[in-house]
């Protein structure tokens, strides 16, 4: 996951995304769909997946519903509702099916992700 | 073709329909070339229900025949057209038309016809039977210029015409020859109750009364004279003094016949000609004959199953108890309601305040039920009749099941106690192993069970029966009646719904922290938020309220397959104005828009990209559209006809009240979707029986009906009260809008919603009428707040930059979804398919 020699690009501020929200960003000609969480412990999270949902095959996944599944935390697709884990980007209900997961984290205020 | 058995079926009422359906179900049908003959000019419609008629005049609400089922069944089906001749020799049926038709098998449902005792002016004009909608369409014309009627009859369809009758605002009469009403079905004690009861209704009931003559009267057409030397003047007179049966043909054919009537037919329905059966009230077994709906139709499955070799069952006499509602009034009677059994006891329960009689027969030994009579509550019916059917032994002390529980405890029996074969709804003869195959199949609610089983589709007076196997069957099978919401919530929606309103809870974080687990989910989320929506009416994008809202309330769109929204303004009751019109044309041209009319009379605009969203809403709202909530588990819209203004057979204006309901209602946040829609006559143009209330003009006012719905499962709205007034209409909708959200479960429609009710519309009608539970005027003040704190949420956010900000598709860059791609069809734009995309990249 995040090692030394990566190189962290800003993003947008954390406020930018409203809590347990996503939103989609723009990364390297990639979209990527950035996730703010309030978690159990009530500490702020950022998680970043794909914006692309490959059974709707439309860049909605920042546009989805968040929650918990188990001791998952998910991102339910806003179009067939299919659940994806935000850690590791597999989904729930398809073991077969995964969308990438990208180097995120708040750097202060501001959300980075990395190459 | 040639080795189709030619089946000629005689009569095309309830239960010559029945047997048809049933023959289907047997799926042996397409072995048989049949031809049907009715004499009536329609098709098969529910004589037992005719009263409904009268309620809206409408054949629609009492069809039995689904959509296409004679030709998509090659049924060959001649309406008012009737048999005249069965040549046995030849074998041949001919009919009056002069049609001939030849016969392998008979199946002769002719039925009965009401009898007309020879009483000296029997034949006069204004004198009437009440059988068929041709009687009843001759009974309304002659009510016009009269003001009163007089039944002559008090047994059970004689009070159905007496009802009748009142409705048509005459002042009515009840003639009886016995010293009681319904002499053959309810004891001396019973019937002074329901004479009282009918009394307060506002009818007169003349008991013992021998009708010696019928003469022209003084101060009305008629003049009635008894054999006790009074008379009655009266406008009307109905005969229902008793049905017999329509047998002509079948002694032309030279039938075995019984003394006095009817056809003699064995187990299996067959006549003495082994080609012909006879079903229904023809049909003599055992020299009785039965004049009730469910015999009619045990013997027609019956007569499938000996004709098709496909079953086993047998006519073998039928039990003739019976519920039903008078005039509002229940009656139920079970076996021997008159206690002629040697020996027996009996057990009364009189209560005058009330007014309800309960009297059970019960055998010498206090162990075994015999019959009953229950008049003004037959809450006990459905326990009482399996004790008596399934001879289950009765507790120590009998008359505890007919005495009110002062403790509030249930006197009924443990439905765990009853046999397999105990027949739980006699109307559709469904026993409790029918329902156990049904849970173990998978049906685990009352709208499933009633779709697959039909049982408690009937007369409904078994609903609460088999909501009770149901459920116990669903604990047994360790089925763990789960009803939580999701894994963060352990409650039902009706639960969050209360500790949302109780607990004045405002957001979804503070009802998680109280009453939940975990993060939440897509299920709780946006259900909490429509709960909120529900009771508060805070803008959707509220901050708190945002992150809980489905994609499509939070973008105030619905989202299409490719990502983009579609955009659909309020057209309240459809009108709209020229430039109104030319707007939306001129937004959806500089936008591009995919331009569509909808089923609910506006206009859909496809192919919105989020970031367009507020500038096409902004030119919408300047142009004073609103938003149409079409994203939302709300009202969508109210359809409607031109009603009375324009339309040379409207009766009231439609168009008003569509629109004053739909400005009404819109917004308003409920379980799932619902619609309404307004006809300003009986055309019904604007289809609003498929609606979850629909509302159609009558002379009178307006007629309202609920819980229809079209999509998956299609389901016709029922009457819930008729001629009301648009003040009435509007509180009758609001009590039950109010209701439903707060007692639906998430995303179930009304039609689901009432059919899972236990007691159904009859249930919904004390609450919401009769304010059985004291709720109305709460369930008012909530509409109320809810109309009155209504914001367009489109016009809210477009003038409020921060809500704006969401709407742009990356947070870091302004442009575009490039995986948006369109393609023209018919001159309009819509998503590009796979194939297409490759090639215009390339």
């Amino acid at each position: 996951m995040t090692t030394e020699n990566q190189q962290w690009f800003d993003i947008c501020n954390i406020d930018d995304i409203l809590p347990s929200m996503g939103r989609c960003a723009l990364f390297n000609k990639q979209q990527v769909a950035i996730f703010r969480i309030l978690d159990q412990q009530g500490q702020e999270q950022v998680y970043a997946i794909d914006n692309y949902c490959p059974f709707s095959e439309s860049n909605t996944l920042s546009r989805g519903l968040t929650g918990s599944i188990t001791d998952k935390v998910v991102v339910a697709s806003p179009i067939y509702k299919q659940h994806f884990d935000l850690n590791s980007g597999s989904c729930l209900e398809d073991e077969s099916v995964s969308v990438k997961t990208y180097p995120v984290r708040l750097n202060g205020s501001i959300v980075q992700l990395a190459v | 073709m040639s080795s189709k058995i030619k089946l000629v079926v005689i009569g095309n009422g309830p239960v010559g329909h029945n047997f048809l359906e049933y023959l289907v179900e047997s799926g042996q049908s397409e072995n048989y070339q049949v031809t049907v003959f009715g004499e009536e000019p329609i098709p098969a419609y529910d004589r037992v229900h005719l009263t409904a008629w009268f309620e809206t005049q409408s054949v629609d609400d009492i069809n039995m025949v689904s959509d296409g089922f004679y030709p998509n069944n090659n049924f060959v089906l001649h309406t008012g057209d009737k048999v005249t001749k069965i040549d046995r020799f030849k074998r041949v049926v001919i009919s009056e038309a002069g049609l001939e038709v030849s016969y392998d098998k008979i199946i002769m449902a002719t039925g009965s016809y009401p009898f007309v005792p020879p009483v000296p002016g029997h034949d006069r004009d204004n004198v009437f039977v009440y059988r068929t909608i041709d009687d009843l369409e001759k009974i309304t014309a002659a009510a016009k210029t009269s003001k009163v009627g007089a039944v002559i009859g008090g047994g059970l369809l004689g009070l159905e015409a007496a009802k009748a009758l009142m409705d048509l605002d005459l002042q009515t009469h009840v003639i009886e020859f016995a010293p009681r009403l319904m002499a053959v079905q309810v004891d001396d004690g019973g019937g002074n109750m329901l004479s009282k009861k009918i009394q307060d209704l506002g009818v007169s009931v003349h008991t013992q009364k021998n009708t010696q003559n019928i003469g022209d009267g003084d101060s009305a057409f008629h003049k009635m004279s008894f054999a006790d030397g009074q008379e009655l003047e009266t406008d009307i007179i109905v005969f229902s003094a008793g049905i017999r049966p329509r047998d002509e043909l079948a002694r032309q054919a030279g039938l075995g016949m019984g003394a006095r009537g009817g056809v003699v037919i064995n187990n299996n329905c067959l006549t003495s000609d082994e080609d012909i059966y006879a079903i229904g009230e023809v049909a003599l077994w055992d020299n009785k004959i039965y004049g009730l709906i469910a015999p009619g139709w045990s013997m027609a499955q019956a007569a499938v199953d000996h004709l098709t070799q496909t079953g086993t069952s047998e006519f073998t006499g039928a039990d003739m108890s019976t519920k039903l509602k008078l005039m509002g009034v229940d009656v139920a009677s079970i076996g021997d309601a008159h206690g002629t059994t040697p020996n027996s006891r009996s057990y009364t329960y009189v209560n005058d305040r009330e007014e309800v009689y309960k009297k059970i027969v019960v055998s010498e030994d206090d162990k075994y039920l015999l019959g009953a009579v229950l008049i003004g509550d037959a809450a006990e019916y459905g326990s009482l009749l399996q004790f008596m059917l399934n001879k289950m032994e009765l507790p120590s002390e009998p008359e505890g099941l007919i005495l009110p529980s002062l403790d509030g405890s249930s006197s009924g029996i443990g439905v765990d106690a009853l046999p397999d074969s105990a027949v739980l709804c006699s109307c559709m003869n469904v026993s409790k192993a029918d329902v156990i195959n049904a849970v173990e199949a998978g049906a685990n609610d009352m709208s499933t069970i009633k779709a697959c089983t039909k049982a408690a589709t009937g007369c409904g007076g078994c609903t609460a029966l088999v909501t009770q196997v149901l459920n116990c069957e669903l604990e047994k099978q360790g089925v763990e009646v789960n009803t939580d919401l999701c894994e963060h919530f352990a409650y039902t929606r009706q639960d969050l719904y209360n500790l949302i309103r109780v607990g004045k809870i405002k957001s979804f974080e503070e009802l998680l922290e109280k009453h939940g687990s975990g993060l939440g989910c897509d299920i709780c989320k946006p259900t909490a938020a429509n709960i909120l929506a529900s009771c508060w009416n805070d803008h959707v994008l509220n901050s708190g309220l945002q992150g809980i809202q489905d994609t499509n309330d939070y973008f105030m769109g619905n989202m299409q397959k490719d990502g983009t929204y579609s955009v659909v303004p309020r057209v309240p009751g459809g009108e709209i104005t020229p430039d109104k019109l030319i707007v939306l044309g001129e937004v959806a041209k500089e936008y591009n828009l995919y331009t569509k009319i909808t089923g609910g009379q506006r206009v859909d605009l496809f192919g919105a990209r989020s970031e367009q969203l507020p500038d096409i809403w902004r030119a919408l709202v300047d142009a004073g559209f609103e938003t149409g909530h079409a994203y939302g588990k709300s009202l969508r819209t109210v359809k409607s006809c031109v009603g009375s203004t324009w339309c040379r057979y409207g009766v009231q204006d439609s168009m008003g009240l569509a629109i004053k309901l739909e400005n009404r209602y819109k917004g308003l946040r409920s379980p799932h979707k619902f619609k309404l829609a307004v006809s300003g006559c009986t055309r019904e143009c604007a289809e609003a029986q498929s609606k979850d209330f629909g509302i159609i003009a009558t002379e009178n006012g307006w007629n309202l009906y609920v819980c229809g719905n079209g999509g998956m499962k299609p389901r016709h709205a029922d009457l819930f009260a008729s001629d009301l007034t648009e003040e009435e209409v509007i509180t009758y909708i609001d009590r039950i809008c109010m209701f439903y959200v707060r007692t639906a479960d998430r995303l179930q429609r009304t039609s689901v919603w009432m059919d899972n009710m236990e007691g159904g519309l009859e249930y919904l009608k004390s609450v919401v009428i009769d304010d059985k539970l004291g709720l109305v005027t709460e369930l008012e003040e909530e509409m109320a707040a809810v109309v009155d704190t209504y914001q367009c949420e489109w016009k809210t956010t477009i003038d409020d930059p921060e809500k704006l900000k969401r709407f742009s598709h990356f947070v870091n860059s302004k442009s575009h979804d490039d995986n948006v791609i369109f393609t023209t069809e018919r001159e309009q734009i819509r998503p590009a398919v796979i194939s297409e995309r490759i090639t215009e990249q390339a």
